[in-house]
């Protein structure tokens, strides 16, 4: 029954948060105490099923493969997990960043909107349902991205709205032609089914459907410019929540698509995954190298790491998806982090533009630290988690000898020190400019706080790698044999 | 019904593609909009047709009868719905964007300005 | 624009859009109809009236917040999957009730209606909040 509640909760907290929508206060406390309620469950949830394993129910009684299944894994669990973390430390930033009017315009309704989205997505057994929590997520990132309606989140919202409607258009498309071909929507069902069949010609076309659908959401070259012409533009703490969240959904669907249904012409997919991965990282990184906004560099960072998660769905082995939920995990920490870091430079001194900021690490060490830790971390250096990450990531893939994709990881790796270097050399070492927008600007408390918590966490991700890399590699184990999702839901 | 159908739905993408790459911005929205259906559409008939068949029986005294599949039905009424909001979404961001900018061409959208 | 025609219509039509949507709402429970269809009445009922009369006079005459609606809307939706826990059921399983048995009056109800009750109000309440901030000048 606890599988319910990860679905459940945010939307009470929502609704109640709808109705009480005017007094400040009373929203910003809920909302930390419900993200905190949600961390702890889920963290449960998290626990039940690496004791017990896969774990799944039948709400409204209709058995499997007729009604809707919700099913955790250690993966979903795991994201799960993670995802109410960054939600906590995103709603205690919040009232110290986001402007009142949007704070009572719904700012806090719609996070929990956006988790309920995400959880659902990370816990259904069935593709319609997926699409469904798919446009929950999307909706309410809709609204939050256009929340306040300057001009230039106006612009934002629209290519972000325009092309994420397209993606999900194609989504229900490839459901319609799968359902077609198979007649089931469970995912477990629909993936026995397919290891009995002979030939699958429609199944790759609606495969690829999925994957452009996908790849969309989780911004793969070459589906990825949406995600910098738009995130810049809302407050940084939305933008940190979206990046924290939103494509590693897009990530773990691609996993878990992937692990259950591609059964034929295997080595074709595993190639081109491969290959767009490489692209992926690649470019993401170069682009983010040409940039002068902390946010866009940021951004394009994103693009860039995605490309490392879906490296190791390309080796696809223990090790490999392994590596890469630890990274996932880690880029959810670190990523927010960074974003949250940029926050408080804005606060200080007025601007994201790295040509009016510097001499912060001269004004305020403890700042500049702050940004130092998760970016070392993006960047890999040991002991903090991304190298661990990177590490097993570059394992994997020399033991799949896939010698060619580990070599390109180990130069993005590279690349992306160089552009935290140069958010690091321009807004923290060098001479504060003479024109700059604003001298000595007040950093709220509870903005360096959620930033100081969550570097303590990536920190502890880091110090902590062995266990949390035990989690990973019972993850990894269950990607890689989907026999064991198929059999828990169906209950053989 | 079949060919109608394809045919149908081959000249909805075709005109949502056509709108989509237009300049103006409203008729992007149109575009959503006739995407949406075309794709709805494409729900019905790629989960197969079946025409004269109860989607329901009372209970089983007539097996040989055969039924129709409601389930595609079902689904293309969710999606209905949740590309009712997701445009209703659109068009209110369009409107204000139109009251902020007075324009509808999508050369505003760049930022270099 | 002041249209006397379309404001008396829109007078007259409220209350009867509003008691249609009940019905439609009702029916969906056998028959074709439902939540949504009933929501999208009710909310027409009130777009109507903005219409003939402005979104502010409208405002004035309603009871309750769009916003509310769609809150109140989930909360009904949610509270519907709550009875089959009580009744030993897993979460939103279907449960049936039957009133006045026996009588003239029998009635058979079930939280599938409550749902859709939650759908009906949620719906509204949606339609209102974007169609008024779309008519808003």
């Amino acid at each position: 029954m606890i599988l319910v509640l990860p679905i459940i909760l945010p939307l009470l907290f929502m609704v109640v948060l709808m109705f009480t929508r005017r007094w400040l206060l009373f929203q910003q406390t809920f909302s930390l105490l419900g993200s905190i309620v949600l961390t702890f469950t889920s963290f449960l949830i998290l626990l039940d099923v690496y004791q017990n394993g896969i774990m799944s129910l039948q709400p409204g009684s209709w058995e499997a493969p007729f009604g809707i299944t919700l099913v955790a894994d250690t993966f979903s669990a795991l994201m799960m997990v993670t995802t109410s973390f960054v939600s906590i430390v995103v709603m205690i930033f919040s009232p110290g960043f986001i402007d009142k009017e949007r704070q009572t315009a719904g700012y806090y309704p719609l996070v929990f909107g956006l988790l309920m989205g995400v959880n659902g997505a990370f816990i259904t057994g069935d593709i319609f349902n997926l699409y469904v929590w798919y446009e929950v997520m999307l909706t309410s990132s809709f609204v939050l991205i256009a929340l306040g309606g300057s001009p230039e989140q106006l612009r934002g919202s629209i290519k972000y709205v325009t092309i994420n409607f397209v993606a999900s258009l194609f989504f229900v498309g490839a459901i319609g032609i799968l359902y077609g071909q198979a007649g089931t929507l469970n995912m477990a069902d629909l993936a026995a089914k397919m290891r009995m069949w002979e030939g699958g010609n429609y199944i790759n076309g609606a495969l690829m459907l999925f994957f452009i659908a996908f790849s969309v959401k989780s911004a793969l070259v070459p589906f990825f410019f949406w995600l910098p012409a738009s995130y810049h533009t809302p407050p940084i703490a939305i933008t940190a929540l979206f990046a924290g969240t939103l494509t590693k959904v897009g990530v773990y669907t691609m996993f878990r698509f992937y692990s259950l249904f591609i059964v034929f012409d295997q080595q074709f997919w595993q190639m081109f995954i491969l290959i767009l991965a490489g692209l992926t990282m690649f470019i993401g990184v170069l682009m983010a190298a040409s940039q002068f906004d902390i946010r866009k560099i940021l951004s394009f960072h994103i693009i860039s790491q995605v490309g490392y998660m879906i490296m190791g769905l390309g080796i696809f082995t223990v090790t490999g998806i392994a590596g890469a939920i630890y990274f996932t995990i880690h880029n959810m920490l670190s990523k927010t982090n960074t974003f949250l870091a940029g926050g408080l430079v804005y606060q200080r001194s007025g601007s994201y533009d790295l040509k009016y900021l510097g001499g912060l690490y001269k004004a305020s060490p403890f700042l500049a630290l702050l940004f130092f830790i998760p970016a070392m971390s993006l960047a890999g250096i040991p002991p903090l988690p991304g190298f661990f990450g990177k590490f097993f990531l570059i394992k994997g893939g020399f033991e799949a000898q896939q010698y060619f994709i580990t070599a390109v990881a180990i130069l993005t790796g590279l690349f992306t020190l160089f552009s935290m270097v140069k958010i690091w050399n321009e807004a923290y070492w060098k001479k504060e400019p003479e024109e700059v927008k604003q001298r000595d600007g007040k950093v709220h408390p509870s903005t360096f706080f959620a930033t100081a918590l969550l570097a303590v966490a990536v920190i502890l991700l880091g110090v902590f790698a062995g266990p949390v890399i035990e989690v990973c590699l019972d993850a990894g184990q269950q990607i890689v044999n989907p026999e064991m999702y198929i059999n828990a839901v169906l209950g053989r | 019904m079949l060919v109608l159908l394809a045919v149908l739905i081959g000249v909805l993408y075709g005109s949502a593609v056509y709108l989509l790459l237009r300049r103006n911005i409203f008729k992007l929205i149109l575009g959503l909009i006739f995407l949406g259906h075309a794709t709805n559409l494409l729900l019905f008939v790629a989960s197969g047709l079946t025409s004269g068949k109860p989607a329901f029986l009372r209970g089983l005294e007539d097996e040989t009868i055969g039924m129709s599949d409601p389930l595609p039905q079902a689904l293309i009424l969710t999606a209905i719905v949740i590309g009712l909001g997701v445009t209703a979404f659109a068009l209110t961001l369009v409107y204000r964007f139109y009251k902020v900018t007075k324009t509808v061409d999508f050369d505003e959208l760049s930022e270099n300005e | 624009m002041e249209s006397i025609i379309l404001q008396i219509a829109a007078r007259h039509m409220r209350p009867l859009l509003l008691v249609l949507s009940l019905i439609v709402l009702y029916r969906g429970h056998n028959e074709p109809g439902g939540g949504f269809i009933g929501g999208l009445m009710f909310g027409a009922a009130y777009i109507l009236y903005a219409m003939a009369f402005g979104v502010k006079k409208t405002q004035k005459t309603l009871f309750f917040n769009p916003i509310n609606l769609t809150a109140l809307g989930l909360l009904v939706a949610l509270a519907s999957g709550i009875p089959a826990i009580f009744a030993g059921d897993l979460f939103m399983t279907g449960e049936w009730y039957t009133f006045f048995e026996h009588t003239a009056f029998e009635l058979k109800l079930g939280t599938p209606l409550l749902f859709d009750v939650g759908v009906y109000f949620a719906v509204a309440g949606m339609l209102m909040m974007v169609m008024f901030s779309l008519m808003e000048e």
